[in-house]
């Protein structure tokens, strides 16, 4: 080549030199595991459906949410969202409403009516399912999707377990748990009601390769209290159920409900839609030790429910016509534990509602060789098998963390289990990442946003009526609340990683393609690392 | 000021991209076509600011003159680390000047331009703070007092980076370079010495005066892209921190210049013919021993005996900047 004047080499490039090799850091991209997917028990990748949610496609959105948990809308409305109080976000302001954004996309489905993708290859296998609340029907509806026949026997006339007979409507309308059904038996899952199955071992017989129980907990706990007139006690479970029947049972004027769960709550909230003039929950500890969400006892309080603390029912039925009942104070020891003082108080009742909890009806597992069980509790291993092989448990009956939410979780993970079971191999779940804790954040690059709050029924309305308390967001503020995720853990395709290197040494590969590292050019310098907003870029040693 | 915020998309107008932007709202770094002005390969330290700021402002450069554009560059680190015989990082013509005359060698090259008629190319010209503060001064001042069209731009480090840490008239007090050692009574760089040259070229009047910070990408290229589009004697002044004479993590250096704005110890505004008119605002006022803690040339200030009356008499600066170029929103 001829050079110019006084120019003795050709040009070059600096590509020639390949600054990777000074590297003593090595970047890598990496997923960590958002805080609410790992606090969530139905295992949703939420992270993972707000991304899409966040570009306005909330078909594919939903299409996400629904690989694990096939009840979007009935979750947008039941679940007491423990994801929530994980959410990284409230570190900055306040957590993203992921449980207003669940229930926006379930009602979306509802509205557009989009269908499951269809089932995988059909296995031959048969599964039966005995009962059809949300544990059962999730169960169902992953066999289904993994090819195999699912087939519900379920006892009541109707699909929904608690989630119809328990919660009330003004929680969650029917309508709602009618759509997310029906979508499932679309699937082919066979749903036979009034069905009850009195013996397990003989229903196998009909041609089961395994079976799944999520029976439920719908036995009321009774606690003795001498009553003169024990028409007038009820109990919880029976007064909602009645709920669901021809007439409304009949509390009268002045209702006492005792106990402090959220079922007491319901009731009480109930009984004052029903008419009740006063509803009066008593319950023995204070308001810091009830199990109830505190945000129930809130809209309980602010419907006219009254709360009487440190008390119990020492009698009832005291009154010729009705229910009036005999009250003691109590007080805290020095161990916080209750202890009676001495002191009573009579109270005007027309009846008692008692809300102490649910124990498991076990009578269809008798003679099932292998099968344990602890204080009432099926026990299960991690796969959600019994001791006998082939059959799994999961929901209320098999533990004592009860939630809609924890039932859809277990529904899944037996189905999982039992895909596996069929095919005489043991379920290995995905090893899980690595926590994206708020130290991982760079939380510089988000811009400031309060929390949507979904509009609350007007307090007036709610009293007497039945209608649903909690209102849904619409498009633009779902799409606003989805946008407020920090998506941490995984990469959003914010650039920050190719515009920060000062080598060049990111490649941005394309929408939805995300980055790949240039290790020739790298110096492993971590400044990506540093600024990325969310945690996906981990720096490890090299070996050198 | 002008520079649009973005409405709220997760990340607002702070990341580089964002997926949810439309193409054209996204910034200049965020194309998968950017220039690359500045190439891989070059031999700047692991995590330099003057590399990333150069390739900020140069790629803007690029897109805003539809990549009409020649760069004349003073010596320094800049030029050293890019561009070792016969290799080069630059995907630009460029000339290598001296270490003090690039303000003339962009003028020569701006009347050449003209007289050929080639107003679609444009001309920068870019140096260190040493060359351009101190060295270069005297071509710089002669630029804008006849207000050629060149726009200048400064990479500040606050020091002779390149022949290892000495202090320019940018250094900031109390920092220690090689020749402000870390010893005596007020150890490190003198109070009351130095100078700031975007206040400087302002008193020129000249059309355009601009300061801007590695943090701040968004608004680096929107003054850089605003520059461009006009035409006589324009400055900007980027603050590029620089692990090695600063002694900070090659992993901090965005959040260093994050830092420097956020005290309010560098000061981000525009100027148009000797008048500020608009201030980047802080977002979350620290003071400023978050700034200087993480930097070792600021150690001496934090050992067993704190020099509180020298860490308050930067924060007295930092104040005074904060009042003088109102960077706080009203009422904060
Ligand atoms: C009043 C009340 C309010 C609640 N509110 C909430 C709430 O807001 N959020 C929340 O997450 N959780 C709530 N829960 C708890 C939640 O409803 C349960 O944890 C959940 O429904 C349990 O699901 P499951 O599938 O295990 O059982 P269930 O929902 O109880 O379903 C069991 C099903 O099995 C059927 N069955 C039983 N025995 C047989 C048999 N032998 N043969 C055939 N079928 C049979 C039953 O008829 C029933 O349909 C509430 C519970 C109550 C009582
Ligand atoms: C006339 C002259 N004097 C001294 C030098 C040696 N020299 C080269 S680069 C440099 C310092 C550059 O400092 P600055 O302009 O701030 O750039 P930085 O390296 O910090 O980016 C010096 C003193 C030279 N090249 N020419
Ligand atoms: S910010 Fe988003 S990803 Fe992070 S915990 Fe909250 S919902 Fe999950
Ligand atoms: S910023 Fe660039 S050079 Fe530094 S570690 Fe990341 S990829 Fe490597
Ligand atoms: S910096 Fe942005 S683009 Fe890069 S990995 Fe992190 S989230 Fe993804
Ligand atoms: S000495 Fe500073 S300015 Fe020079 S290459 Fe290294 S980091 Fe960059
Ligand atoms: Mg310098």
């Amino acid at each position: 080549m001829d050079k110019p004047f006084a120019i003795t080499l050709k040009p070059g490039s600096s590509l020639a030199n390949h600054t990777g090799s000074w590297r003593t850091m090595r970047p890598v991209y990496v997923d960590r595991l958002p805080p609410c997917n790992a606090t969530c028990p139905a295992g949703e990748n939420i992270q993972g459906w707000l991304l899409h949610a966040e570009s306005g496609d909330y078909e594919k959105a939903w299409r996400s949410l629904v690989q694990n948990n096939p009840l979007p809308a009935i979750m947008g409305r039941a679940c007491y969202h423990p994801c929530e109080g994980a959410c990284n976000r409230t570190r900055l302001d306040e957590a993203v409403g992921i449980n207003s954004v669940e229930r926006f996309l379930g009602d979306e489905a509802i509205k557009h009516g989009w269908k499951f993708d269809a089932p995988a290859k059909a296995s031959g296998k048969r599964v039966l399912v005995i009962g059809a609340g949300p544990a059962g029907l999730t169960a169902a509806y992953h066999l289904q999707r993994l090819g195999h026949q699912a087939v519900i026997y379920e006892a009541a006339e109707h699909a929904g377990g608690m989630m119809r007979y328990g919660i009330p409507k003004y929680r969650l309308p029917r309508d709602i748990i009618d759509a997310e059904v029906q979508r499932i038996l679309d699937l082919g899952v066979e749903l036979r009601l009034n069905t009850k199955v009195a013996n397990l071992a003989e229903a196998m017989k009909e041609g089961f390769d395994a079976a799944f129980l999520g029976v439920g907990a719908h036995i009321a706990k009774r606690a003795y209290i001498p009553a003169g007139d024990a028409d007038k006690v009820l109990d919880a479970v029976s007064v909602l159920r009645g709920m669901e029947g021809e007439s409304a049972p009949l509390l009268g004027r002045r209702v006492v409900v005792y106990g402090g769960g959220n079922t007491a709550i319901d009731v009480a909230r109930t009984a004052k839609r029903l008419g009740a003039e006063e509803s009066i929950i008593v319950y023995r500890r204070t308001r810091e030790k009830m199990p109830a969400h505190d945000f129930e006892v809130e809209d309980a309080l602010k419907e006219g429910v009254s709360i009487k603390w440190l008390s119990t029912i020492t009698e009832a039925g005291l009154s010729e016509t009705g229910g009036d009942i005999m009250v003691e104070k109590m007080a805290l020891d020095a161990n916080g534990f209750p202890q009676p003082t001495g002191e009573y108080e009579r109270i005007e009742a027309d009846s008692l509602v008692l809300a102490l909890g649910q124990d498991t009806d076990l009578s269809l597992l008798d003679n099932v060789p292998g099968l344990v069980t602890a204080n009432g509790i099926v026990q299960v291993d991690a796969s959600m098998m019994t001791g006998y092989p082939g059959v799994f448990a999961g929901g209320d009956m098999a533990g004592n963390d009860r939630t809609v939410t924890v039932a859809v979780g277990h529904g899944k993970k037996a189905a999982r289990a039992i895909d596996a079971w069929l095919r005489n191999e043991q379920h290995e779940p995905d090893p899980k990442h690595e926590l994206a804790t708020f130290e991982r954040l760079n939380t510089w690059y988000y811009s400031d946003a309060p929390k949507t709050v979904r509009p609350v029924l007007d307090i007036i309305r709610r009293q007497s009526t039945f209608e649903e308390v909690l209102g849904g967001l619409d498009e633009g503020n779902a799409l606003f609340e989805a946008r407020r995720c920090l998506s941490c853990g995984n990469c959003f395709e914010c650039d920050n990683c190719y515009g920060v290197c000062p080598d060049n040494a990111v490649i941005k590969l394309g929408p939805g393609q995300r980055f790949q590292f240039n290790y020739d050019y790298c110096k492993g310098c971590g400044m990506c690392a540093t600024e990325c907003p969310c945690g996906a870029i981990a720096v490890v040693a090299e070996d050198i | 000021m002008s520079l649009q915020p973005i409405k709220f998309y997760q990340t607002g107008t702070f990341t580089v991209g964002n997926r949810l932007l439309a193409p054209e709202e996204r910034s200049v770094q965020a194309n998968m076509q950017r220039t690359n002005s500045l190439n891989s390969g070059h031999r700047a330290c692991q995590g330099c600011g003057e590399a990333l700021g150069a390739r900020y402002a140069i790629d803007a450069a690029m897109n805003a003159t539809n990549r009409q554009l020649i760069a004349a560059n003073a010596t320094g680190c800049l030029e050293v680390f890019s561009t070792p015989y016969p290799e080069t990082s630059w995907q630009i013509p460029w000339i290598h000047s001296l270490f003090g005359n690039t303000a003339a060698v962009a003028t020569g090259m701006a009347a050449a331009l003209k007289v050929k008629g080639r107003s679609e190319v444009r001309v920068v010209a870019q140096g260190g703070d040493g060359g351009t503060t101190d060295i270069g001064f005297g071509c710089l001042s002669g630029m804008f007092e006849r207000n050629d069209d060149v726009l200048y731009i400064c990479y500040d480090n606050g020091g002779y980076m390149n022949t290892g840490v000495q202090r320019s008239s940018a250094t900031p007090p109390a920092a220690r370079t090689a020749t402000t050692m870390a010893v005596g009574d007020a150890p490190g760089n003198v109070f009351g010495q130095g100078k700031f040259v975007p206040a400087i070229a302002m008193a020129h009047e000249i059309p355009y005066v601009a300061t801007a910070t590695v943090a701040d990408l968004r608004d680096l290229e929107y003054k850089v892209t605003k520059a461009m589009g006009m035409h006589g004697a324009r400055y900007i002044q980027i603050l590029v921190p620089c692990p090695l004479g600063w002694g900070t993590p090659s992993s901090d250096t965005i959040r260093m210049a994050r830092l420097a704005k956020e005290t309010g110890v560098f000061p981000v505004f525009e100027a148009e013919n000797g008048e500020v008119t608009a201030v980047l605002k802080i977002r979350k006022r620290l003071p400023v021993e978050e700034y200087l803690k993480p930097q070792k040339r600021y150690a001496h200030l934090f050992g067993k005996q704190p020099r509180v009356d020298t860490i308050a008499s930067i924060q007295a600066l930092a104040d005074k900047n904060i009042r003088k170029y109102k960077l706080l929103e009203e009422g904060i």
